[in-house]
């Protein structure tokens, strides 16, 4: 096989590691809470913006502003939902839709307000591994290490542990939990929380690759949804496979043709297969 | 034990029960029978709280259970075993177990309890990594008595344990009940299967369009002209 489109699979993989982490997020507020955070990568943007902002100003070592970043966007989003979504739970989707849209628009402008639209790096440069012939990002390795190991540890939670267990159990029958002794309203907290917590880790990746800015939501907002859409809105393992199907497709795109036709075709695949399961991959029917 | 002077409830417009009475005392298993819709299930909704009732008294061991959300009166001990089962489908057997020991003083005594469980449900241990779903209807029926349980409950509500099951298997879930009885548990007991209950509780409350029609021990119920003609058809 050509060494160049085995590093164009390679690159694909990484990719979807913290796309994978993203729709995870995303798949997990929507299954427990039955919402979709249509700003759910503005959180990201917001989060990229910790980062930047404690490593560049204040000299925090990375890690330390990557943990300052997961916690600040987690009480975002526990914030989203107290403030945006609680309120209107009961109302018909559409306005939780328009309503985290509006979110979308407002964390747009006020980042733009704080920082101008200027594409600010945080200048932290990272060695490019050399395999063979082939040349792999040493941030995206990371990038990718880490998002499975994020995954892994939201997985044994959420299948090991009595809270874990319950948030699940919230999904499937919302009210029924109360009679064990779930608190509803506590378990939507704390999933929102864990939603943030995911688009702040996947921040602290994705600003080793790209540079922020206030529209960055935009490069990753729309393929998250269509990867979760793809998989199966709600069904977390559909959503690593969607993502990994994507990711592919856009590199071995990227690879022929650029990275713009690479996402091209992944949008077309995209709306091929959902004619052929409108309920996404693994989704129920 | 659990004490309910007057007690009336509604669904938005449509008033479900009309000042209902009733006592349950330690260690006793009380019936509640009545055609469909004599307001049963909204009873057992009403203490376990997920619906709002207005009550001269609704209390449990002495304290209110006015006002208090459903998620806290399991805590107090009182489970409830909802009309349906109505298992978490994808879950397996263990983790709707797991679910029913959320409470912090359950989960305390998780492993005790679940072997306990898997003692009296045998059935439930063969099946532990199954999905609930995939179940059938009177495993179902065990799994959600089972949940209720890991609770530790002192009072256990039952809805319509025998609804939708074969008869053989309402014997199965009934003997069960007897057993779990046997275990100084407190049971409160709604059913359509007139016969069989009466047969297992001490006392029963007769509940025709949201008012106690009658009440008694299970004997006198029995006896009763009325009960032998419209609800055991003799």
């Amino acid at each position: 096989m050509d060494i160049y489109l085995l590093e164009a699979l390679i690159n694909g993989l990484l990719l979807a590691g913290v796309l994978a982490l993203l729709a995870l997020g995303l798949n997990l507020i929507f299954g427990v809470i039955d919402v979709v955070w249509i700003a759910y990568a503005e959180l990201v943007m917001c989060g990229m913006y910790v980062v930047y902002w404690l490593y560049n100003y204040y000299h925090l070592p990375f890690v330390i502003a990557g943990i300052a970043a997961i916690l600040s966007v987690a009480l975002l989003g526990i914030l989203v939902h107290q403030l945006i979504i609680a309120p209107i739970l009961g109302s018909p989707a559409i306005n939780q839709l328009l309503a985290t849209g509006g979110l979308l628009f407002f964390l747009q402008s006020f980042a733009t307000l704080l920082f101008g639209t200027d594409f600010r790096n945080i200048g932290l440069r990272l060695p490019i591994l050399e395999v063979g012939d082939m040349s792999i990002s040493f941030s995206r390795l990371i990038a990718f290490a880490v998002a499975v190991l994020g995954a892994g540890a939201l997985y044994l939670f959420l299948s090991r542990s009595f809270l874990g267990t319950a948030i699940r159990a919230v999904g499937q029958d919302r009210d029924i939990v109360g009679l064990m002794g779930v608190d509803q309203r506590r378990i939507y907290l704390i999933t929102s929380g864990i939603g943030g917590a995911l688009a702040g880790l996947a921040a602290c990746l994705l600003v080793l690759q790209y540079d922020v800015h206030p529209f960055i939501g935009l490069s990753f907002g729309p393929i998250t949804f269509m990867i979760c859409v793809l998989g199966g809105l709600g069904n977390i393992v559909g959503g690593f496979v969607a993502a990994f199907i994507v990711s592919e497709i856009i590199s071995i795109g990227s690879f022929y043709f650029s990275q713009e036709i690479g996402e091209v075709l992944a949008f077309v695949v995209f709306i091929a297969l959902i004619l052929v399961r409108p309920q996404g991959l693994l989704g129920r029917s | 034990m659990l004490e309910i002077d007057n007690l009336s409830a509604a669904y938005q417009s449509f008033q479900a029960l009309f000042g209902v009475s009733l006592r349950v005392g330690v260690g006793e298993a009380v019936g509640v029978i009545g055609p469909n819709g004599a307001g049963k299930t909204t009873l057992l909704r009403v203490i376990s709280g997920l619906l709002p009732g207005r009550a001269d008294r609704l209390a449990f061991e002495g304290r209110t259970l006015d006002h208090v959300p459903a998620f806290r009166i399991i805590a107090r001990g009182i489970a409830q075993v909802p009309e349906n089962r109505r298992l978490f489908p994808k879950l397996s057997v263990e983790e709707n177990l797991r679910v029913g020991a959320y409470i912090p003083q359950a989960r305390k005594h998780f492993a005790e309890r679940l072997g306990w469980v898997y003692e009296l449900f045998p059935r439930l241990a063969e099946r532990r990594n199954q999905l609930a779903g995939t179940l059938s209807g009177g495993e179902q029926q065990m799994c959600a008595i089972a949940r209720a349980l890991m609770s530790r409950p002192k009072l256990l509500l039952l809805d319509e344990p025998s609804a939708g099951l074969a008869p053989l298997v309402v014997q199965q879930v009934f003997d069960l009940v007897r057993r779990i009885r046997g275990q100084g548990l407190t049971v409160l007991i709604v059913e359509q299967n007139v016969q069989q209950l009466l047969d297992l509780v001490d006392r029963a409350y007769l509940l025709e369009v949201g008012h106690v029609r009658l009440a008694g021990m299970a004997a006198e119920l029995k006896a009763n002209p009325f009960v032998r003609q419209a609800y055991l058809g003799l």
